[in-house]
C-alpha cells in the first residue's frame, strides 16, 4: 500500500487563501483518486507562503480490473449497427458473444478496463487538479499560459511503498517535470534536496528551518508571543484573525517583542491597536494592570546573528512613522472638535451622499435626530440628550482618523463627543448606537445609547422601504437584515413597549409627502383596513369616528425637523399616504419574519408566534414575545394541551353548524336553557373565566390569562363527555352552540388558537 | 552566508548601484522620461513595451510627481516630486525573485540581518487600464518595492507577461542609510568637497511647487489643456497609418501616448487644487484610461509592438 506525497512549490502565496487552498488540494486530489478507483486510508494538506502539500496513505498499487456488459443489436441487425456497436465497445466481432433473447439472437459485448498503476492515475488527476486549481484569482508568468496564485516552480510528486522505496510519478506540466526535490527556507535553507517520503520530507523541511503545519506554526507564535510578554509582566491581546494572517507570512516564525515610544502611549488603545495591526500586523501587548497598550509583537521570518535588533529596530522605526500619522490626526481632530465642536466637525456630512435616493449624511443625521427624540421617552431617556447625542453620533465620519481607519467609527466619536464636553450618556452613545452589530454583539443598554440606536436602523429600514431596496435571496447590501434584527433585540433586550407601526408610518409616509406635517382625520375610514393590519388597537373606541380620532391621535406628528405646524396640502396626503401603507405592513412583515428566526433560536414554535401575531398590539414586540412566551408555556402544560383539544372540538363543532344552517351562533347562550349538571357547571366556569381572562390581558398578564383559561379545562371536557351539542330540541341546540361560541369568543380574546398545530 | 557589500553612503550611489546591479543582469539602461508622470509606470519603456510579443528588459530613474502628496518639505517622508527605479523585464524570467533580493543585497541590505517579506499586494492602475499581481517587499516591516506580474495592460492582455520592480527610491534609501528626514539624506557623498544633502537639492522646490499645486495653478488653463490633450491625442490616432509625405506605415503610437500622459499629469494637478469632486474623479480616470487604450491599440499594430512590419 504506497503512499502519496504532492508538494507544489511556488512564490508567495498571499496569506489568506493558503488554508482553503490546502484544502481544495487535500479534497479535489482524494475525490479524483477515488473516482479513479483509488480509495485511501488517510490524507492531510498542509500549506506555508511557497508550497501547498499533500500526503494521501495507504493507496493500492494499482486501480481494481472493471468488466461491463453491453446489450447490441441483434446479429441480423444492419451492418452499419453492428460496427457501431463495435467501435463504442473497441471489440472486434469475434470477441461478442451471442445470446438468446425473445426477440431472436443478441449480440453481447463483455468489456474489460485493466487496473492502472496508482502513478498513472495520480499523473492524470494531478495534472488535471493544477489546470483547473480553484484559485480565488490567478496569473500568468513568463511566455507560458499555466496559470497559478503566482508562479509555480517545481512539482514534488512520489509514491512511497511499504519498503521505503520512493518512486517519482511520470508527470510534466507545462516544462515543471514532476521530481522528488524541494528546498527549505527562503533564506536559511541549504539548497534543492531529495525526500523519500511524507515524514522524511516534514522532517527534513525543519532542519531547513520550515515547519510545514500553519496550526504548528501559529502555535508556536502564540505561545512564544504570551511567554515573552508574561516575563515583561505584560500580556498579549488575542487576536485570532491575525494569528492565522501572521502564520500564513512565515515559514520560520521568529517572534520579536518592541516598545512603542513614549510619545505615543497617549493614544487610544484602539488607535495603537488598528493602526499596528492593519499596517504591521503587529499583535498589541497590555499592561493588564493599567489596560493601556505598551509594547508590540511582530513575527520575522528569519533567525539573524544579532538574534533580530536589527529587525526589531526597523519595525519600531516604521512604527514611528504610521503612529506619527496617527497622533497627527488624533491631535488634529481634537483641534477641531475643541474648537468648533462635533457639530463643526460633522458640517462635511453635507457633502457626503448617503445614498442617491436618501440624500446625504447630513439629511440623515437630521432624520436621526427627530426620531431619537421621539422614541427617547419610551426607552426612559431625555429627549434632549437623544437629540443631541444623535446629532453628534456621526460627526467622526469627517475625522481624519475615521477616514484612515474606517474601522474606528464610534469609537472615535466616543473620544471626540468626550473632548468636545458631552456627557450624560452622549459620548457613549456615539459608539454604541451601531450596535448590535452581529447576532454575537451585546445590546446597549444605556437609555440614550438605545434611543439613537432604534433611531439610526430604524430609519434606515424605513428608508430603503420606501425606495423599495429590500434584501432579496443572499443580497442584503444594505444589511436591513441586520439592521431589523438589531431592532428586535434593542426593543426585547430593553423590554422597550413601542407601537411601531407609527413610527414606521411616518417616516415612510414623510419620504413619500415630503411635507413634514399633516392631519390625519379626513382619511381615517379608507384605511382603517389598513390600520387593523398595522396592529393599531383601536378597540377600545365606541365608534368609527372615535376610532378616527385614535387614529389621529396616534399619528399626529410634530414637524420633526422645525417643531412648527405648517398648512397642510390636502391633495398631496391621499396619494402619498396610500403609497406608503402596502411599504409600512411589508416593512412590519418583515420585522415579524425576523423575529420568528430570532424566537425560533429560543425555542418558540412558529405556530405559537402566528397565534400572537394575529393579536391586536402585535407591532409592539415586547408584549408579542411576552404573549408568545406564556402560550408557548401554557401549551406544554397538560391543562393547556387538554384545553387547546378542547377548544378545537367546540370549534370545529361550532363552524360545522353554522356554515350548515347559514347563521352565526355570536349571541349569548342562556343558562336557564341548560339541562345537565355539566352544562350548568361550564356556564359557571365561562362567567368566572371572561372577567378574569379580561383583567389579566389588560394588566398584560399574560400567565394570569393563560391560568384563568386552564381553569375551563375540567369544565369543558365534562361538558363534552356528558352532552350532546345537537340535541333534538332545537331551543337546547341553539343554545348550546351559543354556549360553544362563548369558549370560542373568551379563549380567541388570548391569542387565535386557531393557528396552533396539533 | 554574510553580504560583505560594503554600505552605501549617498542617495545617488544607492542610485548607481542599482544602475550597475541591472545593467550586469543585462537590461538597457534607459534615461528618465521627459514628461512630467506620477509614476515610473508610466514611461513609454513600461507601460507601451509591455505590450506585444517583442522581448524588452530596462531599468531607469524616472522622476515622480503626486501634486497632493506635497507637503512644503516639511514632512520626513513625503514629497511632491521624488524619484522611482523602475526595472521591467519580459517575459518575465523564472528567478525574478532572486535577481530582486540581489539587487537588495548590492545596495548593501545583508540578508543575515534583515527580515525581508513578499506580502500579497494586487497592482492595479485605473487611469491606465492595467493590473497585475504580485506584492510589496517588505524589509523590516517596511515596504521598499512593488513586485508585480503585469497580466493586463491598456485592455490588452499581456503575452508574455512582464516583471515590473519598483523602487521608492527616497525612502528605500532612507532606511539604508539611516535617516530619518529625507531632507537630511546626502544626496552625494558626505565626504566630497561640496556635500550636499536631500534638502539642498529639493528643500526649495518642494516648497514652491506645494503652494502652486495647492493654491495657485490656474484651474481654468489647467482644464482647457486637459481637454486640449484628449482632442490631440484622439486627432493624432484618427490618422491614417500611411503617411501621404513619406508613403510610409507610420502609426504614431508614442506622440498620442504623449498626450495622454499629459493629460493624466494635468488631471492630478487639478485633483490637488481640490476643484474635482468625487463623481467627477472617476469621469476623469475615465477619459484618461480611454485614451491609453486607444494608445495602446495603435502600438501593438507598430513593429515595436509586435506586428510583423
Amino acid at each position: 500500500m504506497p503512499d502519496l506525497l504532492i508538494e507544489l512549490f511556488s512564490e508567495e502565496i498571499p496569506a489568506r487563501m493558503q488554508a482553503r487552498a490546502a484544502e481544495d488540494l487535500r479534497r479535489g486530489m482524494t475525490d479524483a483518486l477515488v473516482a479513479a478507483g483509488l480509495t485511501y486510508a488517510g490524507a492531510a494538506a498542509f500549506s506555508t507562503p511557497r508550497r501547498l502539500a499533500l500526503t494521501v496513505q495507504g493507496l493500492p498499487a494499482q486501480s481494481p480490473t472493471t468488466r461491463e456488459e453491453r446489450k447490441g443489436p441483434r446479429v441480423d441487425a444492419p451492418a452499419q449497427a453492428i460496427e457501431g456497436f463495435l467501435r463504442g465497445a473497441g471489440l472486434t466481432r469475434d470477441q461478442l458473444e451471442v445470446r438468446d433473447e425473445k426477440k431472436g439472437q443478441v449480440y453481447f459485448a463483455t468489456i474489460t478496463r485493466p487496473g492502472r498503476a496508482a502513478a498513472d492515475i495520480v499523473a492524470e488527476e494531478l495534472e488535471k487538479l493544477i489546470r483547473n486549481f480553484p484559485w480565488p484569482k490567478s496569473m500568468r508568468w513568463g511566455a507560458g499560459s499555466l496559470r497559478w496564485v503566482r508562479p509555480l516552480h517545481s512539482i514534488l510528486c512520489i509514491l512511497t511503498d511499504e519498503a521505503g522505496e520512493a518512486q517519482i510519478v511520470d508527470l510534466d506540466v507545462d516544462g515543471i517535470r514532476a521530481g522528488n526535490t524541494t528546498e527549505g527556507h527562503r533564506f536559511m535553507g541549504a539548497g534543492r534536496f531529495a525526500v523519500s517520503s511524507f515524514d522524511d520530507y516534514r522532517a527534513r523541511l525543519r532542519r531547513e528551518h520550515v515547519i510545514l503545519d500553519a496550526v504548528e506554526r501559529a502555535e508556536h507564535i502564540w505561545q512564544e508571543a504570551g511567554n515573552q510578554a508574561f516575563a515583561s509582566g505584560l500580556e498579549v491581546v488575542e487576536d485570532r484573525g491575525l494569528l492565522s494572517e501572521v502564520a500564513g507570512l512565515v515559514e520560520w516564525p521568529v517572534v520579536l517583542m518592541g516598545r512603542i515610544d513614549d510619545a505615543f502611549l497617549d493614544l487610544p488603545p484602539e488607535v495603537l491597536q488598528t493602526s499596528m495591526k492593519e499596517h504591521q500586523k503587529f499583535f498589541s501587548v497590555k499592561n493588564p494592570k493599567t489596560g493601556r497598550i505598551e509594547r508590540f509583537v511582530t513575527v520575522a521570518n528569519v533567525e539573524t546573528a544579532d538574534h533580530g535588533a536589527t529587525i526589531l529596530a526597523g519595525n519600531q522605526k516604521v512604527l514611528a512613522a504610521r503612529l506619527s500619522d496617527a497622533k497627527f490626526f488624533w491631535e488634529n481632530d481634537l483641534r477641531i472638535v475643541r474648537e468648533r465642536g462635533l457639530e463643526g466637525m460633522a458640517e462635511g456630512l453635507r457633502d457626503v451622499t448617503f445614498h442617491n435616493k436618501l440624500g446625504s449624511q447630513a439629511d440623515r443625521v437630521a432624520r436621526i435626530e427627530a426620531l431619537a427624540r421621539e422614541i427617547a421617552p419610551l426607552v426612559g431617556a431625555k429627549p434632549d440628550l437623544a437629540a443631541e447625542a444623535a446629532r453628534v453620533a456621526k460627526a467622526d465620519l469627517q475625522s481624519a482618523m475615521v477616514g484612515e481607519f474606517p474601522e474606528l467609527q464610534g469609537v472615535m466619536g466616543r473620544y471626540y463627543a468626550a473632548a468636545a464636553g458631552h456627557d450624560d450618556g452622549v459620548p457613549e452613545a456615539c459608539e454604541e448606537h451601531y450596535k448590535p452589530l452581529g447576532p454575537g454583539d451585546a445590546v446597549p443598554s444605556a437609555p440614550v445609547s438605545v434611543a439613537v440606536a432604534l433611531a439610526d436602523k430604524i430609519d434606515t429600514l424605513c428608508g430603503f422601504w420606501a425606495i423599495d431596496e429590500k434584501p432579496t435571496g443572499s443580497k442584503d447590501p444594505y444589511a436591513l437584515r441586520r439592521a431589523a434584527l438589531g431592532v428586535i433585540r434593542l426593543v426585547l433586550g430593553n423590554g422597550v413597549r413601542l407601537s411601531i407601526s407609527p413610527i414606521l408610518l411616518r417616516r415612510v409616509f414623510l419620504s413619500f409627502y415630503g411635507n413634514p406635517w399633516f392631519d390625519f382625520v379626513a382619511n381615517v375610514r379608507e384605511l382603517e383596513a389598513h390600520a387593523k393590519r398595522l396592529g393599531f388597537d383601536l378597540s377600545d373606541a365606541k365608534s368609527l369616528d372615535e376610532a378616527a380620532a385614535e387614529m389621529n391621535r396616534k399619528l399626529r406628528s410634530y414637524d420633526p425637523f422645525t417643531g412648527k405646524t405648517k398648512d397642510v396640502d390636502e391633495s398631496l396626503i391621499d396619494p402619498a399616504m396610500k403609497k406608503a401603507l402596502p411599504r409600512v405592513e411589508d416593512l412590519l412583515a418583515f420585522l415579524h419574519d425576523r423575529l420568528k428566526v430570532h424566537l425560533r433560536d429560543e425555542g418558540i414554535r412558529h405556530d405559537v408566534i402566528d397565534a400572537c401575531l394575529a393579536m391586536p398590539g402585535n407591532d409592539d414586540l415586547t408584549l408579542l414575545v411576552r404573549r408568545a412566551r406564556a402560550l408557548g408555556d401554557f401549551l406544554k402544560t397538560d391543562d393547556g394541551g387538554n384545553l387547546l383539544q378542547g377548544f378545537k372540538r367546540a370549534n370545529n363543532i361550532l363552524t360545522q353548524a353554522e356554515e350548515k344552517d347559514g347563521v352565526e351562533y355570536s349571541y349569548g347562550a342562556d343558562v336557564k336553557f341548560a339541562e345537565t349538571d355539566e352544562e350548568r357547571a361550564l356556564f359557571a366556569a365561562l362567567d368566572t373565566a371572561e372577567p378574569a381572562i379580561a383583567a389579566a390581558l389588560k394588566a398584560e398578564d399574560f400567565a394570569a390569562a393563560m391560568r384563568a383559561m386552564a381553569a375551563l379545562r375540567a369544565p369543558i371536557d365534562a361538558f363534552f363527555e356528558a352532552v350532546q351539542v345537537n340535541a333534538e330540541v332545537q331551543v337546547i341546540r341553539r343554545n348550546r352552540l351559543n354556549l360553544l361560541s362563548s369558549i370560542r369568543r373568551i379563549c380567541l380574546q388570548a391569542a387565535d388558537l386557531t393557528r396552533i398545530e396539533g | 552566508m554574510t553580504d560583505k557589500t560594503e554600505k552605501p553612503r549617498s542617495f545617488q550611489e544607492i542610485i548607481l548601484r542599482l544602475q550597475t546591479y541591472w545593467a550586469a543582469q543585462g537590461c538597457a539602461m534607459m534615461q528618465p522620461y521627459d514628461m512630467e508622470v506620477g509614476a515610473g509606470t508610466f514611461h513609454p519603456a513600461t507601460t507601451l513595451r509591455s505590450l506585444g510579443s517583442n522581448p524588452w528588459a530596462a531599468a531607469y530613474v524616472q522622476p515622480s510627481r503626486r501634486p497632493t502628496d506635497g507637503r512644503y518639505g516639511e514632512n520626513p517622508n513625503r514629497l511632491q516630486h521624488y524619484y522611482q527605479y523602475q526595472v521591467l523585464i519580459k517575459p518575465s524570467p523564472p528567478d525574478l525573485q532572486d535577481l530582486y533580493l540581489g539587487s537588495l543585497r548590492a545596495i548593501g541590505i545583508d540578508m543575515a540581518l534583515h527580515d525581508i517579506r513578499f506580502v500579497e499586494d494586487d497592482w492595479e492602475s485605473p487611469t491606465l487600464g492595467a493590473w497585475g499581481l504580485g506584492w510589496e517587499v517588505w524589509c523590516d516591516g517596511m515596504e521598499v518595492s512593488q513586485f508585480t506580474y503585469f497580466q493586463q495592460v491598456g485592455g490588452h492582455d499581456c503575452v508574455p507577461v512582464s516583471g515590473e520592480l519598483t523602487y521608492g527610491l527616497e525612502r528605500l534609501a532612507m532606511y539604508v542609510l539611516g535617516i530619518d528626514h529625507v531632507m537630511d539624506m546626502p544626496f552625494n557623498d558626505p565626504a566630497a568637497p561640496i556635500p550636499l544633502c536631500y534638502g539642498d537639492v529639493f528643500r526649495q522646490t518642494e516648497e514652491e511647487y506645494s503652494r502652486w499645486n495647492f493654491d495657485v495653478a490656474n484651474t481654468e488653463v489647467l482644464l482647457r489643456h486637459f481637454e486640449e490633450a484628449e482632442a490631440e491625442c484622439q486627432a493624432i490616432l484618427a490618422q491614417e497609418a500611411e503617411d501621404p509625405k513619406t508613403g510610409k506605415r507610420i502609426i504614431m503610437a508614442h506622440p498620442a501616448y504623449d498626450q495622454c500622459i499629459k493629460a493624466s499629469h494635468i488631471f492630478n494637478l487639478l485633483d490637488a487644487r481640490g476643484v474635482i469632486s468625487v463623481t467627477e474623479r472617476q469621469a476623469y480616470i475615465g477619459r484618461v484610461r480611454a485614451l491609453a487604450k486607444k494608445c495602446a491599440d495603435a502600438f501593438v499594430r507598430t513593429e515595436a509592438g509586435g506586428q510583423a512590419a
